[in-house]
């Protein structure tokens, strides 16, 4: 019997915030739910970000700024991901983001954004049910 | 003053306790085990018992006096407030230079100037990596130019400013000097701290651009030089708020920040310095997190254990080389997004809990920072918190007015002994700098933070608003913003500089820094020199970057 390929999840700090708190506790509570998760660290350029998720073949990425810096960082991005034809991962957002930037960065194709007082729970149950299965 | 018997009060507790346990059938506890955020069981009842060991005079004494338990001056908030100092800083430096204005007519007492990332960093505005940055989290400052104008009218003579800058601290500190000069304003009167404390950004708070052998000579580089040049000047901050904020525990917290000081005090001491010359600069910088009793228990600790190690481990022999002065700051990750109003209780009560805990000076969280930069409305509400607590509740009438408190000098002494247990372990690592390297801190950290936001999703601990007492509701609507125009303003005031100033003087003086990185000189002349010639923060870090190289992080996470 062939094993269903775990979640693979790119978690990725764009720009120069150092707050890695939330993302390496979502990116554990993501382990701990069976998923395979790749921290970037800090300071990514929206470059590598893309480049590592294409290296890794991951499903998600899960983007984290609390600099205010998500208004330019998530939309190159996404650009950058269609400029490489990557259409099929799923991407989603946290950090400081005010309610008023939520719908342009979804414009973009960003999936959704988790703000502060997000359960990990939330988080595991949206990527489960949004990441379409490559057994 | 009663004596008891050891015996009889020991029977008496005994009987009281069998007492409480009977009733507990009817009426249980709220909860089986009572623990704090340092896994420290908390008990139902302090006695006398519970310090019987704690000899007072060796372990307690007085204010003012070694190991400063009580505080470190005598008369503490009788004499005179703490500092009043509000983080503040966006945008250009003319809008942070209104903001100090406003901040200063407000009442506020010192000033503390946030920095934007790519500053913090050491790029220049129109550096790539500064793109979506600029502005967003503090002012941008590129040069001299924008220094001159950020304190424009501010008579440094007078005021004490405190700058959160790290990596390239020994720039800003020479821009600041630097306008000094200009005002006519000699070195010896400046007051105020740089940051300066690199440890805890490689563990922490992310802006770290050397590795960690040439961060320390540029910190030891700063004591050495402000020890003759700026004599009223704290040349570092060693700071156990980020430590807290990343999600460490308490005792966490006092011993990540000690050990980080060791390492300082070790690299200065190798540096040939003598630690009377420059430990009493040395300065400290705290959170004050929401377990109350606790929180006041770990800044008396602090003061405990680093005058035993200054005295102990490095045999200073000046008092103010064993003081801990610190700044406290309520804890930002604390406060929710949803029903901010909250958040202004909750700082209230951090306040409170860092004024009786003897700071020297404080920054209270602004209500809406769970959600965006602070509005002048929700900047003032934080400085007036600080102001009710200063003249209407009457808590700084008498010194360290919970000393003496059963637990919590029972938990001062558990904290003080946890942390020790640490500092131990990092010591037979080979210090914090190898703790950091081996990742240990960093995943210490880690693991405390995944630890409390499972507590919050298991329900074991409570989030007012966020998993009990929630309401419906439509989070922030009005925030304020930083206009995107701040990177081309900046940009075009860079080109403007670049044309005007004399670059054969900016060459040379950068030059001349070469020189001093590779060789093993004091770096801090040639900076400033450099500074003034405006060279830019960029070009500066640029030249720094290519002799030390840059850190690349221990990844403790994933895979």
């Amino acid at each position: 019997m062939e094993q269903k390929r775990k979640i693979r999840v790119l978690a990725a700090k764009p720009g120069l915030d150092g707050h890695d708190r939330g993302i390496k506790v979502v990116a554990t509570a993501l382990m701990e739910a069976g998923m395979e998760v790749i921290y970037t660290g800090i300071r990514q350029t929206p470059q590598q970000i893309v480049e590592a998720a294409i290296q890794e073949d991951v499903d998600v990425i899960g983007l984290s700024i609390l600099s205010g810096a998500h208004d330019y960082h998530f939309p190159k991005v996404m650009e950058l991901l269609k400029e490489k034809g990557v259409e099929d991962v799923v991407v989603i957002g946290g950090g400081i983001i005010p309610e008023e930037d939520i719908p342009k960065l979804k414009e973009c194709g960003i999936k959704e954004i988790f703000g502060p007082g997000t359960s990990t729970r939330e988080i595991i149950r949206f990527i489960e049910e949004n990441v379409k299965r490559r057994d | 003053m009663p004596h008891y018997e050891r015996a009889e009060l020991e029977q008496a507790l005994d009987k009281w306790e069998a007492s409480v346990r009977k009733s507990l059938s009817k009426s249980p506890e709220r909860k089986q085990e009572f623990i704090n955020t340092s896994n420290v069981p908390v008990k139902r009842l302090y006695t006398p018992l519970d310090i019987e060991d704690l000899p007072y005079l060796e372990e307690i004494g007085f204010p003012g006096e070694y190991p400063f338990t009580r505080g470190i001056q005598p008369t503490m908030y009788r004499g005179r407030f703490w500092t009043m100092r509000q983080y503040a800083g966006f945008g250009t430096a003319e809008e942070s230079n209104k903001r100090y204005h406003y901040l200063l007519q407000q009442g506020q007492t010192g000033l503390s100037v946030a920095f934007d990332l790519p500053t913090q960093i050491g790029f220049d505005s129109d550096h790539e990596m500064a793109i979506g940055e600029v502005g967003k989290v503090g002012v941008a400052i590129d040069s001299l130019r924008d220094m001159e104008i950020l304190f424009d009218g501010i008579p440094l003579g007078e005021v004490s400013t405190s700058m959160t800058i790290n990596a390239p601290a020994s720039v800003l500190l020479a821009m600041y000097m630097a306008v000094a000069e200009k005002q006519g304003v000699p070195f010896k009167d400046l007051r105020g701290t740089i940051q300066n404390d690199i440890l805890k950004e490689y563990t922490s708070r992310g802006t770290y651009i050397f590795p960690p052998g040439p961060s320390m000579r540029i910190v030891t580089d700063i004591f050495q030089f402000c020890s003759k040049e700026l004599p009223q000047w704290n040349t570092i901050s060693i700071s156990g708020y980020h430590i807290r904020e990343a999600g460490s525990t308490a005792v966490q917290e006092v011993a990540f920040t000690l050990a980080n000081g060791i390492a300082y005090v070790e690299a200065a001491i190798r540096a040939g310095l003598d630690v009377d010359e420059f430990a009493p600069r040395l300065s400290f910088f705290f959170n004050s997190h929401l377990d109350f009793f606790e929180e006041i228990a770990k800044f008396r600790a602090v003061r405990r254990l680093w005058a035993k190690i200054m005295k102990e481990r490095f045999h200073a022999k000046n008092p103010r080389s064993m003081m801990v002065r610190f700044h406290t700051q309520t804890a930002g990750c604390t406060l929710t997004a949803q029903q901010p109003y909250n958040n202004i209780i909750r700082v209230a009560f951090q306040a409170l809990a860092a004024v009786l805990g003897g700071t020297q000076s404080l920054h209270t969280n602004s209500m809406d920072e769970a959600l965006c930069l602070p509005s002048e409305e929700a900047v003032q509400i934080a400085l007036r918190t600080q102001q009710l607590i200063a003249y209407e509740t009457n808590v700084c009438d008498t010194v360290d007015p919970l000393g003496g408190s059963y637990y919590i000098e029972s938990l001062t002494e558990e904290i003080v002994k946890r942390a020790e247990d640490y500092i131990k372990r990092i010591d037979e690592m080979g210090g914090a700098v190898k703790a950091i390297e081996k990742g240990f801190i960093q995943r210490e950290i880690q693991d405390s933070a995944y630890k409390y936001q499972k507590e919050i999703e298991e329900g074991a601990r409570t989030v007012v608003g966020v998993n009990r007492f929630k309401v419906e509701e439509r989070l922030n609507t009005r925030i304020l913003r930083v206009d995107p125009k701040v990177r081309e303003v900046q940009i075009k005031r860079l080109r403007e500089l670049k044309g005007q100033r004399n670059n054969q003087e900016v060459e040379r003086s950068l030059k001349r820094l070469r020189e001093t990185a590779e060789g093993e000189e004091n770096l801090m002349p040639t900076i400033y020199e450099a500074v003034k010639s405006y060279a830019t923060l960029g070009e500066i870090c640029g030249v720094l970057r290519e002799v030390f190289g840059e850190y690349q992080p221990t990844v403790t996470i994933g895979r």
